[in-house]
């Protein structure tokens, strides 16, 4: 049971005086770096500071004050306390910051983010272009003073729900009569699409040069969804192929993008709750949990003891579910259609039904409160649980792998075929399972632990041969261990109130900023929430592990055959609720 | 198949004869292959496809109904499973399939997004509901609507299909093949619905004082 590698924070002042300032906002912490300097400072906290791991890159559109910051959490893959570093500029356009995709690559996509919903131009980056919505698409949604089409009010509850009760249709007070905003004097006869050039501009990036070496050939662009079979939803991966080579690799997302952050900012904070349910589908409780730390960290407030134990045990069947699945759909993408992931589907049923029986809800659970969960967990539950966690899940999970690991088709496709080496990975912020397969212990349990995990005795699952076959062990690895945390949660777990707040519709929040993680069963999953002591958040930004992780897709797969690459994408086991938001 | 089911009432039949000779009208015979073999396009959009997933296999086992043939091409799918939120991105996408699936087809808006836009209606990249362009046969209600009750919607999608005659259906009149072809939308400054161009011309001269109202 190891305490946090370390705790102290890092004096970039003292190392920086002329350019860097310790940022003295009431509730905020981190450091105010001059965009002059951002480079230079961000280069000494990864090389001087060892802050290798950048989670989180995210912009914070203060329109009172007339700026726009960027927001920057450093972590060190070797665990402890992370580093927050901010840049302000002028809120004028255009809005221009130093791209830090050279000293982290895993910024690549978060600053197109930032572009894309906020407009912030990153200077330097290779790749600047929208990420989310579509090119041409008008405006930036999640500046502040960008209203979408259905607007109605700056935040909830809407006056005309309530206490009024008055509600009509939002079709009815918008100029088109639906979801829609056009500029003024707009003709969509006259209108010409934006092609898309850019983006397969940007796949000859990778092209390799070496023509002398070998039969010229011609390469085939071909896009792959975003309605394709084992994309896992709606993701679209444009790639060129040199024969069955793949040279050139681009996913394009944005085919989910539900706008969470921008609903999340209308919300209030207790509303938000069953939106994080559908974040990442497979793991409401997950979300929930990631969710309610953050705010719990803003809010200051403890969790009562029983809670935290139904949290933990919630959480981790999650997990379970989710590594099960992930299996069965790797199966489905090698071509072994439908029969193990029947197998692992039954098992989730049995998860579900426990979730089922704490929250009524199978699948968006909606069950953490800040301060705790919304119910106890019944007594037949409980039972249910003592079952799955002592008798059927350690069986079934010894038969799976007795079923798949030694089947000869199943190592062919599997043994060797390289995923990312631990360099790679932390360039890219890969977190997650793919991250530990690769030799990098690094499990936010462990690093940073949140919640009670620092009481439990496991093993932070690690595996390092980086190829697919130890990325599809380490699930069996992941699964074992949450069982061993279930087992020991289910022993100590004590009676008590399931919550040390009264139950209430609107909480208060101190004004402030916090950046909450958790190990979600896909990798790190990330909350921003700055708060203006409203009962809405001013900023909410989630930052999801499979997004972060999709980074590391392009430079993994260049090189590789286009057969591999279906199974080496499930590797990350995307979610794109999660990775579109 | 049952003989109830099948058989034309009150036609007599020798008492012999009963178990070897049914008669019925082409109609039915005709839906009762078209309901029983009612193949889906296996299409996920969002957290609705996972129950989708979930109506497959062995605890609900939409194999019952004879549905579980999951086509990913939509030439050779009857039914549009519409599983989760549909933005405005992936609409072209949406429609391009529809438009190419062979008739006879359905489409089944899933859950509370694809039948409104349900909690996400508000977003600024979500379509109101796929029925703002396609015609859809079933709604099924949740969010997302559990195995149950996807099976429920889809037996109301059987019983639909009973209703109709070889006569009437739309598909078989002359001149109307294409005549549930939908236009694909174009992505612009924001979604273009080709066959508004006109309204929205107008709309967009005018001021758009949205905040007055």
């Amino acid at each position: 049971m190891a305490a946090p590698a370390s705790t102290q924070t890092v004096d970039l002042v003292a190392r920086f005086p002329d350019s860097v300032s310790a940022d003295a906002r009431p509730g905020y912490t981190g450091f105010i770096v001059k965009k002059e300097n951002l480079l230079e400072v961000a280069t000494s906290v990864r090389d001087e500071f060892g802050y290798d791991l950048l989670t989180a890159v995210t912009g914070v559109d203060y329109l009172a004050e007339n700026k726009m910051e960027v927001v920057y959490h450093a972590y060190k893959t070797t665990g402890g306390m992370g580093l927050t570093f901010k840049v302000q500029v002028d809120r004028v356009d255009p809005v221009e910051v130093p791209s830090v995709v050279g000293i982290w690559a895993g910024a690549d996509f978060q600053e197109r983010e930032a572009w894309d919903l906020l407009g912030i131009k990153f200077t330097g980056h290779p790749d600047l272009r929208r990420i989310l919505m579509w090119e041409g698409y008008e405006g930036h949604p999640l500046r502040k003073d960008w209203q979408e089409p259905f607007f109605e009010e700056e935040a909830k509850p809407f006056k005309s729900r309530w206490p009024d009760g008055q509600h009509t249709f939002a079709e009815n007070k918008n100029p088109f009569r639906d979801n829609l905003k056009f500029p003024e004097g707009f003709d969509p006869e006259a209108y010409k699409p934006e092609n898309e050039d850019d983006l397969y501009a940007s796949l000859e990036r990778f092209r390799s040069k070496g023509e002398n070496d070998r039969l010229k050939t011609d390469h085939i662009v071909v896009n792959m969804g975003p309605h394709h079979p084992s994309t896992h939803g709606v993701l679209r991966v444009a790639v060129t192929l040199d024969g069955e080579t793949i040279t050139g690799l681009k996913p394009v997302m944005g085919y989910l993008h539900r706008n969470h952050d921008k609903i999340g900012e209308r919300n209030t904070y207790l509303q938000i709750i069953p939106y994080t349910d559908r974040l990442d589908y497979f793991n409401s409780m997950s979300n929930n949990f990631g969710y309610v730390t953050t705010i719990e960290k803003l809010m200051k407030i403890p969790v009562a003891e029983r809670a935290e134990y139904i949290r933990v045990i919630m959480a981790e069947l999650s997990r379970i579910q989710n590594h099960l699945i992930f299996i069965g759909m790797l199966m489905n993408d090698l071509g072994t259609m439908y029969t193990p992931s029947l197998y692992a589907f039954e098992e989730r049923e049995l998860v579900l039904d426990i979730f089922e029986a704490v929250s009524g809800a199978r699948m968006m659970c909606n069950y953490f409160r800040f301060g705790g969960v919304v119910r106890d967990i019944p007594d037949f539950a409980m039972q249910k649980i003592k079952d799955l966690v002592f008798d059927r899940l350690p069986a079934k999970t010894d038969e799976m792998e007795r079923f798949l690991n030694e089947n000869e088709v199943l190592v062919a496709r599997l043994k060797g075929i390289h995923v990312l080496n631990a360099e790679d990975a932390i360039k890219y912020s890969v977190t997650g399972p793919v991250l530990r397969a690769a030799g990098v212990p690094y499990d936010l349990r462990r690093a940073e632990p949140y919640s009670i995990y620092d009481r439990f005795d496991f093993d932070v699952a690690v595996r390092h041969n980086a190829d697919m076959m130890d990325n599809y062990l380490i699930r069996f690895d992941e699964i074992r261990q949450s069982l061993r945390i279930l087992e020991q949660a289910i022993k100590q777990i004590p009676e008590g109130p399931i919550n040390s707040q009264k139950p209430a519709y609107q909480v208060r929040v101190p004004a402030g900023e916090a950046y909450g993680r958790i190990e979600s069963p896909k990798g790190e999953l990330g909350f921003y929430v700055v708060s203006n002591g409203k009962p809405n958040p001013y900023r909410y930004h989630v930052r999801p592990a499979s997004f972060v992780n999709l980074q590391a897709v392009e430079s993994m797969c260049i090189g590789a055959k286009i057969a591999d690459f279906v199974a080496l994408l499930a590797m990350f086991d995307i979610v794109m609720g999660e990775l579109d938001r | 198949m049952e003989n109830e089911k099948l058989s034309l009432p009150n036609y007599n039949i020798p008492e012999d004869l009963e178990n070897v000779v049914a008669i019925t009208t082409l109609d039915r015979l005709y839906n009762w292959g078209r309901r029983s073999s009612v193949w889906p396009l296996m299409f996920g959009l969002a957290c609705c496809a996972i129950e989708m997933i979930a109506a497959q296999t062995a605890r609900y086992d939409m194999a019952r109904f004879g549905m579980e043939v999951m086509r990913p091409t939509p030439r050779q799918a009857d039914m549009m499973l519409v599983s989760g939120t549909v933005t405005k991105k992936m609409l072209p996408a949406i429609i391009r399939l529809y438009n190419q699936m062979p008739e006879p087809k359905y489409v089944v808006a899933m859950g509370a997004c694809a039948s409104s836009g349900g909690p996400f209606k508000e977003g600024y990249n979500v379509v109101a509901g796929i029925d703002k362009f396609l015609p859809v046969d079933v709604y099924i209600p949740g969010c997302p609507p559990t195995p149950q009750a996807l099976i429920a919607g889809m037996i109301k999608l059987q019983e639909k299909i009973d209703k109709q005659s070889i006569k009437k259906v739309r598909w078989y009149e002359k001149g109307k093949v294409d005549s549930n072809y939908v236009p694909m939308p174009i992505l612009g400054p924001d979604l273009i619905d080709v066959r508004r161009n006109a309204e929205i011309k107008q709309a967009a001269s005018q001021k758009t004082t949205q905040e007055s109202v």
